[in-house]
């Protein structure tokens, strides 16, 4: 029944709207959001909309003493804290000029690179997720706390470690530790022909992502994308290879390209950099029985430690891309300034804001996902 | 492992493989806690009994997760550093880093294996936890991330000290210990936690963590300030101060506790004496005549509460027998531990001030008290400890049978005695170590040879000697016997030829009184041309004259002081060695203490009067 003064209204065609994609979202990595305007399916427009997760690290770390920083930079990003902590405390050792023992570069290589396999698993189950392969995503999350059981016996924490410290680790391994990493090394070798059934060379995934979100070369290196990203677009650039901090340049490893730029080649890159990362920690568990020591250079009272005056720009390759670290220390007991450059707020803001342009709805969240963008690293 | 070609097209059978997975067990964790790893870092445990309460946990919490809450019924000690305040966790702001656990200086503090605890919203107080050895839910889960060795934050180790070497020292009285140079002041006073533990041991209260921070920060006139506070002998104390503060270091009970004493003197030394007057004369209240004070002894005491007064504006005269000041620092203390002119640098600091001292000035025989109390408001007595107690032991009276505190005393006035051969000092207290290294020393300086016994009544662990005092005693040359009492002085047609010593058994009785028990078969002859009695000191009285003794009340030999140090008349206080007994950091205390009362005493007289 219609009233009786009802009378119908001429709507504008409905093929053009706008769309809040997150931050409570299925389809969107963490408390982030898109404002994206659609004509149809396809994206037309996309703004980056980031800020739920501000907590002001960068802010914080000038209020808080050099060591107490240690607790807080894990945190900037979750599902690849190790970076982090390392790059933080490569600087203050650049600026504080600490010499980090040779176990302890063992130690945090080792660390390193469990976490980048942590992640990539993470990043393989969320990026299946979004094309609708539920099974990957469990797959990838069980297989992570894997991971984080051996996080766990290394530095008593499995998220957050805080194992790294200005002038090497807080602990050394406990017993039969690297056993226990071989073990899961093995395991996984066993696991990634069964991910590829499954998901890598899944005709589904395989369809979806090519040509889903594609970079050339010259977009890449002008958005300052960095890392798996940016070496699916067939550059070849590893921080660990060629800019080489601890001890990677006394280890073997390749670093897997593809030309594509496309999702699909940024996952196949994740994929072979999974294999690397295997590699490079077989080579940690063959030589770090042999490397004695110290696990840490003294350090001053955490109390009272000036660290000298200076400037300091430390950068790892995490990851999601190139990690550094901007340290200024006007000689007093805690930082001046520090800025975070993080992969991710380029690629999930001016990378992504141009990738979604022309894809479609349901490929948005996969762009996301295979630009292995973190939103707590992001807004910090 | 094979690579997967960019160009391939994938296969739309394969991810049926996993359908073989329906037959498996599921990857599912138990309910209930999973066992947590050997280092994991879950809710705090505090072992009660090794805890201090010194509070650095709560210092370095990032998060201000940590409050220190006082507990009563725990025994507190300032003198040992012990407080009866224990961490309590907010489990709202922790983020269980470990930090704390990591600078823990007592290793009392750890996490361990337990993380589980959930509540109602009306026991969400329950987050708020006071950690003891038992854990959040007393279940006696096991430690996790404890004080390691590797990972320990607490620097235990001094900055080394520079000292000349025995055979570069014994034939001079030249300074023993050099002092430290920047760069060991710096790193030794950046081992400070700031617990404050120091400050609650000093009877003078004297802020260390505050002139130790200004050490570190290299504002050492900050910290010739945060020192004036509190001390006026800031070169004495930084030098002979009994050191109650380091006993009390925090980082001394897994450590060796901070050269809280040489970080004083190291700032002292570094500031010109100019400037440290310059520092101190901007103190000065600008308040008009305050009134009168006559003090009489220009020791530690006195010249603590000369200083204190002088700065409120009243007109201070202190009355000293001996030609100069300093009291027993300067006529017991040797110079190769306090050199006299830091002292008389400490003196005209406060003589700057406009405190008049009379030297060479006997009260009693050069004015007497009655006059004092006329002209005066008030009258503090600090006369020091400067008789010497006698075993008074058989030939004890011989001229060779000296007391160490006369003998010390001639030593500072250059007065003349017979160096001896041999000597032998009775005694195991400091000032049984300064007699017989400064006999040591005239003896090398004189015949080219030293010999010098001490005997003690005490077994080594029991010497009331401080332990560096004893070490470097022995390396100069020092021979200790321990557990001998005197029996007598042997003498030889009227000439002495030394000490007669028996076993000694015990000491104390089961009491904890002096009750010394002897073997009495168990005879020695120690060969001395000289015997020195260093076994304890009394006060000087007789200047007070018969009148005002006999209205004086007394304890034990003592003037009776009230806390406040007021004797039983209204005019009259009293501080130091004479009636607290020897040590110049609570002399210095009582001189603080008498200034005070004597001014609020005063003020309330005047606003009694207005």
């Amino acid at each position: 029944m219609r009233p009786e003064n009802y009378k119908s209204v001429e709507h504008p065609p409905s093929h053009e709207y706008e769309l809040n994609f997150g931050p409570n979202h299925p389809g969107i990595e963490g408390n982030y959001a898109l404002k994206v305007k659609l004509e149809g399916d396809v994206v037309t427009e996309a703004k980056a909309d980031g800020g739920y997760l501000h907590r002001g690290f960068e802010k914080l770390m000038e209020t808080r003493l050099w060591m107490q920083n240690i607790a807080l930079v894990p945190r900037i990003c979750v599902p690849d804290p190790v970076p982090m902590e390392v790059v933080y405390s490569l600087g203050v050792e650049e600026l504080g000029g600490l010499e980090v023992p040779a176990r302890a570069q063992w130690l945090r290589v080792l660390h390193l690179e469990l976490s980048r396999i942590a992640a990539h698993l993470f990043t393989f189950g969320g990026h299946a997720a979004t094309t609708g392969m539920y099974s990957n995503m469990f797959w990838g999350v069980t297989d992570r706390d894997y991971v984080l059981d051996l996080f766990e016996q290394m530095s008593g924490g499995r998220v957050y470690h805080m194992y790294n410290v200005p002038g090497g680790v807080r602990r050394d391994l406990p017993d039969g530790f690297l056993a226990r990493v071989s073990e899961l090394l093995d395991y996984l070798e066993r696991r990634l022909p069964q991910y590829d059934d499954l998901f890598f060379a899944n005709a589904v995934f395989i369809d979806r992502a090519r040509g889903t979100g594609t970079l050339t070369q010259e977009q890449a290196l002008s958005w300052g994308v960095t890392g798996p990203n940016l070496r699916a677009c067939g550059l070849s650039f590893d921080v660990r290879r060629d800019d080489p901090y601890l001890v990677y340049d006394q280890l073997e490893f390749d670093i897997p390209t593809e030309t594509a730029g496309d999702a699909l080649a940024r996952t196949l890159v994740r994929r072979a950099e999974l294999i690397q990362s295997i590699r490079i920690l077989r080579q940690v568990i063959a030589r770090l029985p042999g490397i004695d020591g110290p696990i840490r250079c003294p350090l001053p009272n955490p109390l009272a430690w000036n660290v000298p005056m200076g400037e300091a720009y430390p950068r790892v390759e995490s990851s999601k891309g190139e990690l550094c670290f901007y340290l200024v220390s006007t000689g007093g007991d805690r930082p001046h300034r520090v800025h975070v450059r993080g992969p991710s707020s380029m690629h999930a803001v001016q990378v992504l804001e141009r990738l979604s342009i022309g894809t479609r709805i349901e490929d948005v969240a996969q762009t996301m996902f295979s630009l292995d963008a973190c939103p707590p690293e992001v807004d910090r | 492992m094979t690579d997967i070609k960019y160009e391939s097209k994938g296969s739309l059978l394969r991810p049926f493989k996993a359908l073989a997975f329906l037959g498996r067990e599921p990857v599912t964790e138990p309910m209930g806690p999973r066992p947590a790893s050997e280092n994991y870092r879950g809710f705090h445990l505090n072992d009660w009994e090794k805890c201090i309460g010194c509070g650095t946990c709560k210092k370095i919490c990032d998060n201000q997760a940590i409050r220190m809450v006082s507990i009563p019924d725990l025994p507190a000690d300032p003198v040992k550093g012990i407080r009866a305040e224990r961490p309590a966790m907010d489990y709202g702001r922790c983020c269980w880093c470990g930090l704390c656990v990591d600078l823990c200086p007592t290793g009392s503090l750890s996490l361990s294996r337990e993380y589980v605890h959930t509540c109602t919203e009306e026991q969400i107080s329950s987050y708020f936890i006071l950690p003891d050895p038992k854990g959040m839910h007393g279940q006696g889960y096991e430690k996790g991330w404890a004080k390691t060795a590797d990972a320990d934050l607490i620097d235990l180790e001094r900055q080394p000290m520079h000292q000349l070497a025995p055979d570069e020292r014994t034939d001079s009285f030249a300074e023993v210990v050099d002092g430290f140079d920047p760069q060991s002041a710096l790193l030794e006073a950046s081992r400070c936690i700031q617990c404050g533990m120091c400050h609650d041991a000093c009877p003078s209260n004297m802020d260390a963590p505050q002139y130790i921070r200004a050490i570190w920060s290299d504002d050492l006139e900050a910290a010739i300030e945060h020192i004036y506070d509190t001390n006026p002998l800031a070169h004495v104390c930084g030098r002979v101060c009994t050191h109650r503060c380091e006993s009390a270091c925090s980082i001394g009970i897994r450590g060796k506790p901070l050269s809280i004493r040489w970080l004083k003197r190291y700032a002292m030394d570094q500031v010109g004496h100019d400037r440290v007057r310059d520092i101190v004369s901007k103190r000065k209240a600008p308040l008009p005549d305050s009134g009168k004070i006559a003090i009489i002894g220009a020791g530690p005491a006195g010249l603590t509460a000369a200083y204190d007064l002088a700065l409120q504006g009243f007109q201070v005269t202190i009355y000293e027998g001996l030609p100069q000041g300093g009291g027993m620092t300067r006529y017991g203390i040797p110079e190769y531990r306090l050199p006299y002119n830091r002292l008389d640098d400490d003196i005209d600091i406060i003589t700057s001030l406009g405190v008049v001292i009379h030297y060479d000035t006997w009260v009693g025989r050069d004015i007497s008290m009655t006059q004092l109390e006329q002209d005066n408001d008030a009258v503090i007595v600090a006369n020091g400890l400067h008789l010497g107690r006698s075993t008074r032991i058989p030939g004890s009276d011989h001229a060779q049978v000296y007391s160490a505190i006369d003998l010390l005393r001639k030593i500072t006035l250059g007065e003349h005695f017979d160096i001896p051969q041999r000597a032998v000092v009775i005694g195991g207290g400091n000032v049984a170590m300064d007699i017989a290294r400064s006999l040591l020393r005239l003896q090398q300086r004189t015949h080219g040879r030293t010999d010098v016994t001490v005997t003690t009544l005490e077994a080594r662990d029991q010497m009331m000697a401080a332990a560096d005092e004893i070490e470097e005693a022995e390396e100069e040359g020092v021979v200790i016997i321990n557990s001998r009492g005197p029996r007598q002085c042997t003498v030889d047609k009227e000439v002495l030829t030394g000490l007669e010593t028996v076993h000694c058994i015990s000491v104390f009785d089961a009491e904890g009184r002096f009750h010394p028990q002897y073997d009495e078969d168990d005879l020695t002859l120690y060969g001395a041309d000289m015997v020195v009695e260093a076994i304890g000191q009394a006060p000087d009285n007789d200047f007070l004259g018969e009148l005002l003794t006999e209205r004086l009340e007394w304890v034990r030999g003592r003037l009776k002081i009230d806390e406040e140090g007021r004797t039983s008349e209204p005019w009259l206080w009293a501080a130091g060695d004479a009636v607290e007994g020897p040590d110049v950091i609570h002399a210095i205390a009582g001189g603080h203490r008498v200034a005070n009362s004597i001014q609020q005493h005063l003020a309330s007289l005047r606003k009694a009067s207005a």
